[in-house]
């Protein structure tokens, strides 16, 4: 019997040879005698669409939930209970997927892919916390988001980070979000979620790489506060934008400010702004000389950053899998590789011409390439507006938290001895009424 | 002051004015999400015509244990004595012995029905997605075994680690209503 196999092996396979590889029917289904009943392959359901919804329904209860204990009850303690259960339910329990920051590239992907839609709770997702940034400012960072709150908890020791540094780490961000975007719109990769690196902790399953730049993050994070909001977050940047013409948002002093500066001492993000005289004469002129400059040097930054950017366009395009295998393909029919891969070999059975697979490819390089300049030109505008915005002086009277900055998590409600004395009457009122 | 004032008022008119453009902006995205086919909530599937199980559903996924496992057309089965998707092609004896059987966890089972008919079923606790004998099956069989996602497994990631590591482009998002591509007759 043992030996025969291989014989009969050998005979099928070449008796076979010109058949597909799947789905021919080389041994007719049996007529059984004993009336023996087929099984049906089962088909367990994925999670109910209504489940779905629950997620968005969640997400906006947790949103006004936010918004009220940021703008009127103003309690740090009711926050950080909403951010534990942010990454209960959007971390441990959802997995951490579907976020509004990788629903970005879902966004960007239903713009440019003419097949792809992305559904309705996703859409919501990715569009509720920039509507409640647009009338409470960040709340979302505050308490709703997971990715946030696991690195706020682990923030013990916080040191603050000079302002200049605080800026061009930001630009990481900028260019996180303008990456994201480009490979989303051209289809070559999700890379926001494929580098999120906590999403590993709360499936409790990632890459040793993700997970040793997750824990990075956590531990430079007991010091340096959200270093992933601040530094890399793409939906940040996005948020910070809206959240600049907030209708409403964190006051730190709860009627006047006395300028004792003692909040300044509690944002471990460096968001609170200090007053500011009107400039002097000698400054002002210095500041429309300044301005000029970086007026003049913007188209350049512009096309500096466009070309630049544009050089890696090649490697960026060989993350979409079609690039890549059309590279492969072509050392094959150039004979500079011999062997073949799972992907060139998928290829050819599947029987399109090589000429066709080119030709796609080039249209995507060609996508990425233009994108890339688009890209470039956006960062150099990015690095352009910082200078000028350097030139830029609005006068402040008050302590005031940063529009942009402030991710609301409460921390400096309690330092404000305005706050304080708020508190104090509001505990009298109830103990008399009591 | 009074300049002060005006000032003012301007700077709150433009903040008025983008929030405004911004709401639009929201809107418009909304709309066009809407405006395109499929609205329903998607999850990932692989087509197992196109798939040509070179493994990477075992080890992409981002779970442990991967979430893609063998299913059996077993309409589509010829319910062989010698199975190639049960048995190596080179077996020391004919029996469920590791050393016989490509599964490297012994979740393919066998039973006897008739002669000289067999039927193998899954057991989905043991299978790891590996794809061996899919292989098997595919090459010298009837290719009634094949890969799917299994949806009380899988998380449904944005995006599916395993769809990018796929070498034939056989992932993709499927229907939630429709979320199994299973192999038939038919579609044999």
């Amino acid at each position: 019997m043992k030996t025969n196999l291989p014989v009969i092996y050998c005979l099928l396979s070449i008796a076979l040879m010109q058949g597909v590889a799947w789905g021919i029917e080389r041994f007719a289904p049996p007529d059984f005698e004993s009336g023996h009943q087929l099984p049906q392959p089962t088909t367990p359901e994925p999670r109910e669409s209504v489940l779905e919804y629950l997620d968005v329904v969640v997400l906006f209860l947790a949103l006004v939930l936010a918004s009220y204990l940021v703008l009127k009850r103003r309690s740090r303690k009711l926050i950080f209970v909403l951010m534990i259960f942010s990454i209960v339910y959007f971390g441990f329990w959802r997995k951490g997927c579907i976020c509004p920051i990788g629903a970005i590239q879902n966004a960007v992907f239903t713009v440019f892919d003419a097949d792809y839609a992305a559904s309705i709770t996703v859409v919501l997702f990715f569009l509720l916390p920039l509507a409640f940034t647009l009338f409470f400012g960040r709340v979302f960072c505050a308490g709703v988001c997971p990715l946030g709150a696991i690195q706020d908890v682990f923030l013990l020791k916080p040191i603050s980070v000079p302002p200049w540094l605080e800026s061009a780490l930001r630009l990481l961000a900028y260019a996180y979000l303008g990456l994201a975007v480009l490979l989303a719109a051209t289809g070559c990769a999700f890379v926001i979620c494929r580098y999120d690196p906590f999403i590993g902790f709360f499936r409790m399953s990632a890459t040793l790489n993700m997970l040793i730049v997750g824990a990075c993050f956590l531990l430079v994070g007991i010091f340096v506060g959200r270093p992933y909001c601040r530094f890399f977050c793409p939906y940040g940047i996005i948020l910070r934008l809206i959240s600049r013409i907030s209708r409403w948002r964190v006051t730190i002093t709860p009627d006047e400010c006395i300028k004792c500066r003692l909040c300044q001492d509690a944002c471990p993000f460096g968001a609170i702004e200090e007053p500011t005289a009107e400039w002097a004469g000698q400054d002002y002129d210095k500041g429309k000389k300044i301005l000029a400059i970086a007026l003049g040097i913007l188209p350049v930054l512009i096309l500096l950053g466009g070309w630049g950017v544009s050089r890696t366009a090649g490697k960026m395009s060989r993350m979409h899998p079609t690039v890549k295998l059309a590279d492969r393909i072509y050392l094959e029919e150039s004979g500079q590789a011999k062997d073949t891969t799972d992907a060139s070999a998928a290829f050819r059975g599947t029987g399109r011409s090589v000429e066709e697979l080119y030709a796609e490819t080039a249209s995507i390089q060609f996508a990425v390439g233009r994108g890339s300049w688009i890209l470039g030109g956006f960062l150099g505008l990015v690095i352009g507006l910082k200078l000028i915005m350097h030139c830029v002086r609005r006068p402040r009277t008050d302590y005031q938290a940063d529009k942009a900055q402030c991710l609301a998590c409460g921390r400096c409600f309690k330092y404000c001895p305005r706050e304080r004395l708020r508190l104090a009457k509001l505990r009298e009122q109830t103990a008399s009424k009591g | 002051m009074a300049e002060n004032n005006h000032d003012m008022n301007r700077r709150d008119f433009l903040k008025t004015g983008a929030g405004t453009a911004c709401l639009a902006g929201l809107g418009g995205l909304t709309w066009l999400a809407r405006g395109k086919k499929s609205k329903s909530h998607t999850v990932w599937q692989l087509d197992p015509h196109v798939c040509v199980s070179c493994g990477n559903c075992e080890n992409h996924c981002v779970l442990e244990i991967s979430a893609v496992k063998c299913v059996h057309a077993f309409a589509m089965c010829g319910y062989c004595n010698l199975c190639t998707g049960f048995l190596r092609p080179d077996p020391v004896t004919l029996d469920s012995g590791a050393e016989n059987e490509p599964c490297p966890t012994g979740a393919i089972k066998r039973t006897f029905i008739e002669d000289p008919y067999y039927e193998y079923t899954i057991d989905e606790s043991l299978c790891i997605g590996c794809g061996k004998c899919v292989k098997g099956c595919a090459a010298f069989g009837n290719g009634s075994l094949f890969l799917q996602v299994r949806h009380d497994r899988c998380l449904n990631c944005n995006e599916c680690s395993i769809a990018a590591a796929c070498p034939s482009g056989a992932y993709k998002r499927v229907p939630a209503e429709n979320p199994y591509l299973l192999k038939d007759v038919s579609h044999s």
